[in-house]
């Protein structure tokens, strides 16, 4: 590179604009990939999408802070985005009236078991406690877990990263499990995945049906708020 | 558009507000989605809110947020990057745990589900729902 081109590049590579871009890039490619494999969910936009940014940065050398300077920008907006689920469940509120009860159970089962499954089985295998306590608030968004994750001494990065590897794990699974069970209720079936895998599962189901979209949406939310009361609670109890 | 954000951006900034003051272990945002779903509730009632809520701008900002919601998570996920040496030492358990846990999960989340609404409802009542 010549000294004018590598200027050219320190510049853009400190600017917020090239990251924000490239992330946005990522993801359209990813996302024209994903259609073009007419949602297989093996070819998960988001996976993709994490993968070539990562690399880019790798054989950049260019640091995560750096790179979050600009994507900080989309990462903000997780926010409204959980405050937008008003809208889905607003609009299909007799449908979630009516299964009230089926919720509410599901989703205390389903946070208790997804908090105590990953802190056992990572116990099992001798991890240290700071995964393990990164690790407890995995099943909700982002945002949410790394709040969590931090004020109980855990790795907020590490919990971020775990959250975004079960998402997409459960967004891959979540059609072919529930096809192979043969469950054809839209409601039970995002409800499981939004309790599970938080808004990457929940972006899923409403690839796949608007009612499974509204329901996971809603676990999403509950559970986001369920962890935060229940994980210190667990870990303690699990004398973490 | 820019009503329909400023409202997505109020009901969180009350969420979170709420959250601080109370000491709520409550996410600011999830306590935001409640406080907009208790508006649209109200606002065929309340002639005070703004028409946005009525005339579908809301709605297409919503949907337009939640169309891409994976998308928001990709910043998150590149800290991979900063953790290559945790994962290269425990991958293969972390691995398993998170596996394991997601699949798990789902299962009992989903019979918890089926268990509860099959001891409320006949399948009659749930047919539509199931098509």
């Amino acid at each position: 590179m010549s000294a004018v081109d590598l200027g050219l590049w320190v510049y853009l590579s400190r600017t917020p604009l090239l990251w924000l871009t490239l992330t946005l890039l990522a993801y359209a490619g990813a996302d024209r990939l994903s259609a073009a494999m007419r949602r297989n969910p093996l070819a998960n936009p988001v996976l993709i999408a994490i993968a070539v940014i990562a690399v880019i940065l790798l054989l950049t050398h260019t640091p995560y802070p750096t790179y979050f300077a600009g994507a900080q920008f989309v990462h903000f907006l997780l926010g409204p985005a959980t405050v937008a689920l008003a809208f889905p469940l607003y609009e299909n509120r007799a449908i979630v009236r009516g299964s009230l009860l089926p919720m509410g159970l599901a989703l205390f089962a389903g946070s208790v078991t997804a908090i105590l499954s990953a802190v056992l089985i990572a116990r099992a295998f001798g991890l240290p406690k700071l995964v393990l306590v990164s690790i407890a608030p995995k099943s909700v968004t982002a945002a949410v877990a790394m709040g969590v994750s931090n004020s109980l001494g855990g790795d907020a990065v590490l919990t971020a990263v775990m959250v975004i590897i079960t998402g997409i794990l459960g967004a891959i699974i979540v059609t072919p499990l529930m096809n192979a069970l043969g469950i054809k209720d839209w409601r039970a079936r995002g409800f499981a995945v939004g309790v599970a895998s938080h808004g990457i599962g929940t972006a899923r189901a409403f690839q796949v049906h608007p009612i499974a979209g509204t329901f996971a949406g809603i676990a999403m939310g509950l559970n986001a708020l369920l962890t935060a009361i229940l994980a210190p609670i667990i870990l303690r109890a699990l004398g973490l | 558009m820019i009503v329909s954000l400023c409202l997505l951006l109020l009901c969180q900034l009350a969420g979170e507000a709420m959250a601080r003051a109370a000491r709520l272990p409550v996410p600011g945002p999830v306590i935001g989605m409640m406080l907009l779903f208790g508006l649209l509730l109200l606002r065929e009632r309340l002639v005070f809110l703004p028409r946005e809520m009525r005339n579908g701008s809301l709605a297409a900002v919503c949907r337009g947020l939640l169309q891409n919601l994976s998308l928001l998570f990709v910043p998150a996920g590149v800290g991979v990057v900063e953790r290559l040496g945790l994962f290269e030492r425990y991958g293969l358990a972390l691995a398993v745990a998170v596996i394991a846990s997601t699949v798990i999960t789902m299962l009992v989340s989903l019979a918890a589900f089926r268990l509860a609404s099959r001891l409320l409802t006949r399948d009659d009542d749930t047919a539509e729902i199931m098509q």
